[in-house]
């Protein structure tokens, strides 16, 4: 089974890294994946987005056009790839970057105001790992056996061990992310 | 070996320096920067040379220099800056000089875009500089493949003497797939021809591009095409997706074969006799392989990020003895799987 998943909102909200820690958790367990981000000129404040494609066969076009899972982390990016996610899909939305409610019937959307907890939990510019708890709590069937576990192996992959107190911070971010 | 989660550009720069690459000269330019960034930081601890030149005229340049002394030596650019150091690769072939030149192709002509393309195939393949000569062109798909090429890359320049060059784009650059480095300790060759030192111990080697008597010169590009011939024979590659009962077959290389297999996937599941071929060396182009998996075909596709290029090349390859059409997207743009199957659809259509 193929899921392909858009990450989205401004740079400097974590998208490219959010979606690299899913990318890795599916790795680690096996799966084919692929990650592909946006890129161009724009810097922090732009938009930014990256392609996630989890599989258990080698994967065709990294490019994700049609999304089974969209995470938006603001309006533009929500207005921008809703129309483009498929029917039965999944969109996570940050509810503190976009006020807006999506009319779509045939998806089912989360609203999470991750900003916010992010904020009260002293996880400022966390909001994108809470969303990735959210994701991984609401697609448990989509992304090839991820769990809260695989995310956390993945963090310590990703992030050196010499920033362990940053790695418990993602690890906090992931488990308000699942229990919201 | 562990698999890690790179991008095609990093990768490429790991698997230079697991190749034995010592020297590396470049200068930044998108959609390439991660590979020399790669090299800056990890070479100089691996006892190599990492040089960011004052332009990619120089950087090319000292790429023949480096070879001449018998170095592996590689450069990296996209589509603008590898046209700046084409007459540098002319003298690099000239000079029959083995070296590995990356092309991570953007958008153009003239400065073009940022945004992966695939419009430089005819300059690698027909024209990187002036004068009778050629490069090895590989085309990877993956970010895997990227590594394994780059391998490949430097082994055959050196056994065929010739620059060799890795023709990959933004989207292979950028993108982060698993990736495996063999264990491979490098099999470099002896060089006798290079200039590195003798002590007085044997007649001097020179290096050079410039013959002015016609018959001298002559003599010399007949000798490198006869390397060329064995080049043909023997270092041909390519890819043959459900070609052998299919109907239609696409033709595609690098990124856009991505886009073109989950094209033929999806054809196939609407009961189309849909394949794909894909060359991984562009020069030498595999002309039997491909004929071989157009054996069913009544149409030929090819699927391109430019105005259509490669395109040329399989008619010639084919002989015109199927018809081939062509969809292509350029300037930045990736086409979409559902834009190619409808491209299939309504050639399956036209057949019937």
């Amino acid at each position: 089974m193929l899921t392909e998943i858009i990450f989205s909102g401004f740079g400097g909200q974590g998208i490219l890294f959010a979606g690299k820690c899913l990318a890795y958790s599916a790795m680690i367990l096996g799966a084919e994946i692929s990650w592909l981000p946006s890129y161009g000129p724009e810097m922090r404040g732009g938009t930014a987005n990256c392609s996630v494609c989890i599989s258990d066969e080698p994967i065709g076009s990294p490019l994700v056009t049609e999304p089974d899972i969209l995470i938006a982390m603001n309006t533009p990016s929500f207005d921008k790839f809703e129309p483009a996610v498929k029917p039965e899909g999944v969109i996570i939305v940050d509810s503190n970057m976009t006020e807006r409610k999506s009319q779509r019937k045939d998806i089912n959307c989360f609203y999470v105001p991750a900003a916010q907890i992010a904020q009260e939990n002293e996880l400022a510019g966390m909001a994108n790992i809470i969303l990735l708890g959210k994701l991984i709590k609401e697609c448990p069937d989509k992304l090839n056996g991820v769990t809260a576990e695989t995310a956390e192996k993945a963090f310590r992959k990703i992030i050196p061990v010499s920033r362990e107190a940053m790695i418990l911070k993602n690890i906090s971010a992931l488990t308000l992310g699942m229990t919201c | 070996m562990e698999k890690v989660l790179m991008k095609g550009n990093e990768a490429l720069g790991e698997a230079a320096m697991r190749a034995g690459c010592k020297c590396f000269f470049g200068y930044p330019i998108t959609p390439q920067t991660e590979l020399s960034a790669y090299l800056a930081k990890h070479m100089a601890k691996r006892g190599g040379a990492f040089l960011q030149a004052e332009s990619e005229i120089a950087a090319v340049n000292m790429v023949l220099g480096a070879s001449s002394c018998g170095v592996r030596a590689m450069t990296s650019s996209s589509s603008p800056g590898i046209s700046l150091k084409s007459e540098g690769i002319s003298y690099i072939a000239g000079s029959d000089l083995p070296c590995v030149i990356v092309n991570v192709q953007r958008g153009g002509p003239g400065l073009g875009g940022i945004q992966p393309s695939q419009s430089d195939y005819w300059q690698a393949t027909k024209a990187l500089g002036h004068g009778d000569f050629q490069l090895l062109v590989y085309a990877p798909a993956s970010v895997q493949e990227t590594v394994d090429m780059t391998f490949k890359a430097f082994d055959e320049a050196d056994r065929y003497r010739m620059p060799a060059m890795i023709l990959s784009d933004g989207l292979l650059g950028q993108m982060m797939e698993p990736v495996m480095f063999p264990d491979i300790v490098p099999d470099i060759p002896e060089k006798p021809w290079a200039c590195c030192g003798h002590k007085n111990k044997r007649e001097h080697n020179i290096i050079n591009s410039l013959y002015l008597k016609p018959d001298e010169l002559e003599n010399s590009v007949l000798e490198r095409y006869k390397r060329y011939d064995a080049v043909k024979r023997e270092c041909t590659d390519a890819e043959a997706y459900l070609c052998d009962d299919a109907e239609i077959v696409i033709t595609a290389y690098g990124a856009s074969a991505r886009v073109a297999k989950s094209a033929v996937n999806a054809a196939r599941e609407k009961g189309i006799k849909a394949g794909l071929f894909r060359p991984k060396t562009l020069y030498p182009y595999p002309v039997n392989e491909i004929n071989e998996a157009c054996q069913s075909a009544k149409t030929v596709l090819s699927v391109e990020m430019s105005m259509g290029q490669m395109v040329d090349d399989v008619k010639l390859a084919l002989n015109c003895r199927i018809p081939v059409e062509f969809f292509g997207r350029t300037g930045g743009i990736i086409p979409t799987p559902s834009e190619v199957l409808e491209k299939i659809e309504s050639l399956n259509e036209r057949s019937r």
